[in-house]
C-alpha cells in the first residue's frame, strides 16, 4: 500500500539547510546586537522615560554627603565632648537603599557610647544606617572624652573621613511614573503651532526638493562641456557638514550689518532695509486687496532643505533617465510628439515609480530632521517642529521625560505615516 | 510666410531676459571682486540685448556668422552704454575704467553667446509648436543652469570669502569679497593659522577623522557578513529582514537621543569618542547592509558555486570570490558612511563635553558665539567641508553607482 508511493523529497529542514541556517545567523548576530541595544532597546526606553518625572539634574545619581565636627569644649582630660555626623542624602528626589558609614576615630580619644545603630571594632566604627528617604537629614552622634594626648596634640576629627557604601536609587529603573509628561505635551499651548509647524516644513520641503530635484536631472541630462564639474557642485549642498552650510547661510541672511544678502538686496533696490529672515515670525502681505501672513522664517528654513536634499532627487532621478531607451524618444520624435508632450507621457510616466519612492523617504526624513532648523533657527520665529520641541523640552527646559513624551508622539506620528506609506507603496521599484 | 514670425519675437524676448540677467550678474561680480559700489543697469541691459537679439535673431540660422555676432555684441555694448548714461555699471566711466571695460566685454560676450544658444538653427520666420517649444525649453533650462549654479554656489562663495576677510571689514562693507594679496599669504590665512593653534582645531581634526574611519571598519565588518546572508543564504525571515532593514533608517535620531543621553550618562560612557564610534555604526549598518546586500544579489551566484564544487569553503568563497567582486560596492560604502559620520552633529553636540574631545561638528558648534569672529566660524566651516567634499568629488562615479544601484538613502 504505502509502498507504492513514488519516493518523496524529505520533508522540513535537512542538515545542510540546518548548517547553512546556522551560519546565517551567525553572520547577522553582530548586526542584530548593535541594533538591538543601540536602536531599538533605547526606542523602548524613551517610551519608559516618557512615563517618569525625570529631570536632567536627576541623571547625577544622589549621594550621601557627610559633615563631621567635634562638639563641645575640651580642656581638660576628662572633658567630654560628642563628634557629630551630620549626614544627608544630596537629592531632593531619589531615596538611597542600604547605606553603610565606615570611619576610623581618633586613638587619643577615649570613647565613650556610640549610636545604637553603630558597632565598634577597635578604633573603626561601623554603622548600618538603613535607608535615607529623598532629602533626608539626620545627626549621628559619637560621646567621647579627652584623654592627655589629644590635649597635647589637638587633631581634627575629619582628618580621618567617614567613608560609605550605599545603594542609590536609579530615577531610570524605579517604579515611579506619571503621566504628567503627555500631560504638559499635548495642553502646552504650542503643540498645534508646532504640529502644524511640522507638517508644512514637511509637505513643502519633501515637494519642493523633488520638484527642484527634477528639474535639475533635466538639466544635468543634457550634454554640454562643464557638465561634469556642474553635476559636482550640485551635490555639494548634501554632501557638505550640516554645521558648515547652516552657519553659511545664518551669516548669509544676517539681517545686522555683514549680512551680504540683505546688503545685496539693497544694492539691488529690491528691498529698502534689512530684512531678518531668520528671526522673522509673519509678514503681512497684501495682495489684491486681502491681506495674508506669510511665515517668513518658515519659509526660509524650507528653501534651505530644498536646497540641501534637491541633489539627491537629483542624483535618482538622473539615473532612472539615463536607464530610460531613447528608441522611445526616437519613435515619439517621428510622431511628431513635441518636447513637451515626450517629458509629460513618456518621461513622467517612467520617473513617477523614482519620485514616489523618494517621496516616501524623503517625507519621513524630513519629518525626522532635527540639525537643519536647530542650526538655523534654534526653533525661534515659528520655525519650531516636532523634533526641535524635543530637543527644546528634554535639555533647554531640562526635562528629559517631556522631551522624551514629544519623541514619543514624533514616533507615533512617524509610524502612521509609515503604514499608509507602505500600503500605497508599489511593490518593486528603486 | 513674413519673414519675421513668432520665432523672432520670441528671440527679442529672451534677449532682452538674457541682457538683464548677464548685466546684473557680471555687475554684482565686480562689485564682489573691487569692492566699488557698482549698481546693476537692469533696464539698459535689457534694452541692450533686445537689440543684440533683433540684429542677431533677424537673420536666418546659416548667416550668423562670426561677423554678425560680433556686430550684434557691438550694438549691445553701445545701446547699454547710451541707455545707461554712459554707466554701464552704474558708476562713472572714470573709475576703474580697465575693470569696467572687460566687465561690459564680457557681459555682451555672454549675452550673444546666450542669444546664438537659444535661437540655434531656428529663424526668424513662424514656425510651429514644436519648435516654439525647443526654443523656450532651451531658454528655460539655460535660467536654469545659472539660476542653480548661483544659488548652490553662492553659500558656500560667501563661506570661503569671508573666512579670509576679518571682522571689520566684513562689517563696513559686506560685498566687498576683494582679495588683498599684497598684505602676504599668513596674513591672508590668518583666521586658518589662530584656528589651529589657539582653537585646537587639529585635535578636532584628528578627532572627526578617528571617529569616521573606525565607523566605517566597524560598519563594512558588521554588514558585510550580514548583507552576504541575507543576499545568498536561506534561512526563515530572510525575505522579511531584506525589505524590512532600512526601516530601521527611518527611525529618528533624535528619538533616541534621549534614551542614549541618559543611559550613556549613567554607564560613564557619555564624554566619551568610544560613545560615538558605538552610536554612529549602529546608525549605518542598517543602510549599508541594505546597499550591499542589492549589490551582492547582483553577482552571479554560479561563480560561488563553482567554488564551491572545487571544494572551497563557504568562508572561503566569500573571502576569494565574493568580496574581491564586490569592492566596489564596499568602497562606495564606505565612502558613504563616512560622510555621514564626519557629518554628524546631533550627538557629537549631545555627547561631548570636553574640548580635547570635540569632533569638528562640535568644535565649530563651539565657534558659533558672539565673542568669536565670523572669519573664524567660517574658516571652521571650510576646513570642515574641504575633505569631505574633496574626498567625494575625487570618487563620485564611484558613489554615484553604488548608491543608485543597492537603493535609496537620504
Amino acid at each position: 500500500m504505502s509502498d507504492d508511493r513514488p519516493p518523496q523529497p524529505p520533508k522540513g529542514i535537512g542538515p545542510l539547510a540546518k548548517r547553512e541556517m546556522r551560519f546565517a545567523y551567525m553572520m547577522l548576530l553582530p548586526t542584530f546586537a548593535i541594533v538591538l541595544s543601540v536602536v531599538l532597546f533605547p526606542l523602548f526606553a524613551n517610551v519608559w522615560i516618557s512615563f517618569k518625572p525625570v529631570t536632567l539634574g536627576d541623571l547625577r545619581a544622589p549621594s550621601i554627603l557627610v559633615n563631621e565636627r567635634l562638639m563641645g569644649d575640651v580642656e581638660a582630660v576628662g572633658d567630654e565632648a560628642d563628634i557629630r555626623y551630620r549626614i544627608r542624602n544630596s537629592s531632593r528626589q531619589s531615596d538611597i537603599a542600604a547605606v553603610f558609614m565606615t570611619d576610623e576615630l581618633p586613638a587619643t580619644l577615649d570613647i565613650l557610647n556610640v549610636d545604637e545603630r553603630c558597632t565598634l571594632d577597635g578604633r573603626v566604627l561601623d554603622c548600618d544606617l538603613g535607608d535615607y528617604e529623598a532629602g533626608k537629614r539626620e545627626d549621628l552622634i559619637v560621646r567621647v572624652s579627652a584623654t592627655q594626648a589629644f590635649l597635647d596634640a589637638p587633631i581634627n576629627v575629619k582628618d580621618t573621613e567617614a567613608a560609605f557604601e550605599f545603594d542609590p536609587e536609579n530615577v531610570l529603573i524605579n517604579d515611579d511614573f506619571t503621566l504628567d509628561n503627555f500631560r504638559k505635551v499635548f495642553n502646552g499651548s504650542d503643540f498645534w503651532p508646532v504640529l502644524w509647524a511640522s507638517l508644512y516644513y514637511t509637505i513643502a520641503g519633501t515637494i519642493g526638493a523633488l520638484v527642484m530635484g527634477l528639474f535639475a536631472a533635466q538639466l544635468m541630462n543634457m550634454t554640454f562641456r562643464g557638465r561634469g564639474f556642474l553635476r559636482g557642485l550640485y551635490l555639494s549642498p548634501y554632501v557638505a557638514p550640516v554645521i558648515a552650510v547652516a552657519l553659511a547661510w545664518v551669516l548669509l541672511l544676517d539681517p545686522g550689518p555683514g549680512g551680504t544678502l540683505n546688503a545685496l538686496l539693497i544694492q539691488l533696490g529690491v528691498i529698502y532695509g534689512p530684512i531678518n529672515f531668520l528671526g522673522q515670525r509673519v509678514a503681512e502681505i497684501r495682495f489684491l486687496g486681502l491681506s495674508f501672513d506669510f511665515p517668513v522664517a518658515l519659509t526660509v528654513v524650507i528653501i534651505f532643505e530644498i536646497w540641501r536634499y534637491f541633489p539627491l532627487a537629483m542624483l535618482f532621478i538622473l539615473a532612472r533617465m539615463q536607464s530610460v531607451s531613447t528608441d522611445v524618444y526616437e519613435a515619439a520624435e517621428i510622431d511628431g510628439a513635441t518636447p513637451l508632450q515626450q517629458f509629460r507621457f513618456i518621461s513622467l510616466p517612467q520617473l513617477a515609480g523614482i519620485m514616489a519612492v523618494l517621496f516616501l523617504l524623503r517625507f519621513i526624513w524630513t519629518f525626522n530632521k532635527f540639525d537643519d532648523i536647530f542650526l538655523l533657527t534654534g526653533g525661534a520665529a515659528g520655525t519650531r517642529t516636532l523634533t526641535v520641541n524635543v530637543y527644546e523640552q528634554a535639555f533647554a527646559v531640562s526635562n528629559l521625560g517631556a522631551g522624551a513624551a514629544v519623541a514619543v508622539v514624533v514616533f507615533l506620528i512617524l509610524l502612521v505615516f509609515s503604514v499608509i506609506f507602505f500600503k500605497f507603496s508599489p511593490e518593486d521599484d528603486a | 510666410m513674413s519673414r519675421f514670425g513668432n520665432i523672432f519675437y520670441l528671440c527679442l524676448l529672451f534677449g532682452a531676459l538674457w541682457g538683464a540677467i548677464a548685466t546684473t550678474l557680471i555687475t554684482l561680480l565686480a562689485l564682489f571682486i573691487s569692492g566699488e559700489l557698482f549698481q546693476p543697469q537692469v533696464t539698459a541691459g535689457a534694452l541692450a540685448g533686445l537689440v543684440a537679439a533683433g540684429v542677431l535673431a533677424g537673420m536666418a540660422p546659416e548667416k550668423r556668422t562670426l561677423g554678425i555676432r560680433a556686430l550684434s555684441a557691438i550694438a549691445f555694448v553701445l545701446v547699454l552704454t547710451v541707455a545707461s548714461g554712459a554707466e554701464p555699471l552704474g558708476l562713472p566711466i572714470s573709475t576703474f575704467s580697465f575693470g569696467q571695460l572687460i566687465a561690459v566685454v564680457v557681459t555682451a560676450w555672454l549675452v550673444i553667446y546666450a542669444i546664438h544658444a537659444t535661437a540655434f538653427g531656428l529663424g526668424p520666420n513662424r514656425e510651429g509648436r514644436y519648435n516654439v517649444e525647443v526654443i523656450c525649453l532651451r531658454f528655460i533650462k539655460g535660467f536654469g543652469l545659472v539660476a542653480f549654479t548661483i544659488a548652490v554656489a553662492l553659500p558656500f562663495f560667501v563661506m570661503v570669502m569671508m573666512s579670509l576677510k576679518n571682522q571689520q571689514m566684513l562689517l563696513s562693507n559686506p560685498l566687498d569679497f576683494s582679495i588683498n594679496f599684497e598684505q602676504g599669504f599668513k596674513a591672508l590665512l590668518r583666521s586658518y593659522i589662530e584656528l589651529f593653534t589657539q582653537y585646537h582645531f587639529g585635535s578636532y581634526l584628528m578627532n572627526s577623522a578617528l571617529v569616521s574611519v573606525i565607523t566605517v571598519l566597524v560598519t563594512l565588518f558588521f554588514a558585510v557578513p550580514g548583507a552576504y546572508a541575507v543576499a545568498r543564504l536561506k534561512f526563515p525571515g530572510q525575505h522579511f529582514l531584506s525589505r524590512s532593514i532600512l526601516l530601521i533608517y527611518m527611525v529618528p535620531m533624535i528619538v533616541l537621543v534621549i534614551p542614549l543621553y541618559a543611559i550613556f550618562s549613567q554607564l560613564g560612557m557619555r564624554n566619551t569618542l568610544w560613545g560615538l564610534m558605538l552610536v554612529y555604526p549602529a546608525t549605518t549598518i542598517p543602510v549599508a547592509l541594505y546597499m550591499l546586500q542589492g549589490y551582492f544579489r547582483g553577482i552571479p551566484a554560479e561563480l560561488e558555486e563553482a567554488g564551491l564544487m572545487d571544494g572551497l569553503s563557504r568562508l572561503n568563497v566569500i573571502r576569494k570570490i565574493t568580496l574581491p567582486l564586490a569592492l566596489p560596492a564596499m568602497a562606495s560604502v564606505a565612502l558613504y558612511v563616512f560622510m555621514i559620520a564626519w557629518n554628524e552633529f546631533l550627538f557629537a553636540f549631545m555627547f561631548l563635553d570636553n574640548v580635547d574631545l570635540y569632533t569638528l561638528s562640535r568644535g565649530i558648534a563651539e565657534l558659533n558665539s558672539s565673542e568669536v569672529p565670523r572669519q573664524h566660524l567660517m574658516a571652521g566651516a571650510v576646513i570642515a567641508t574641504v575633505p569631505v567634499l574633496a574626498l567625494f568629488l575625487w570618487f563620485e562615479r564611484f558613489l554615484v553607482a553604488g548608491l543608485t544601484a543597492g537603493s535609496v538613502k537620504g
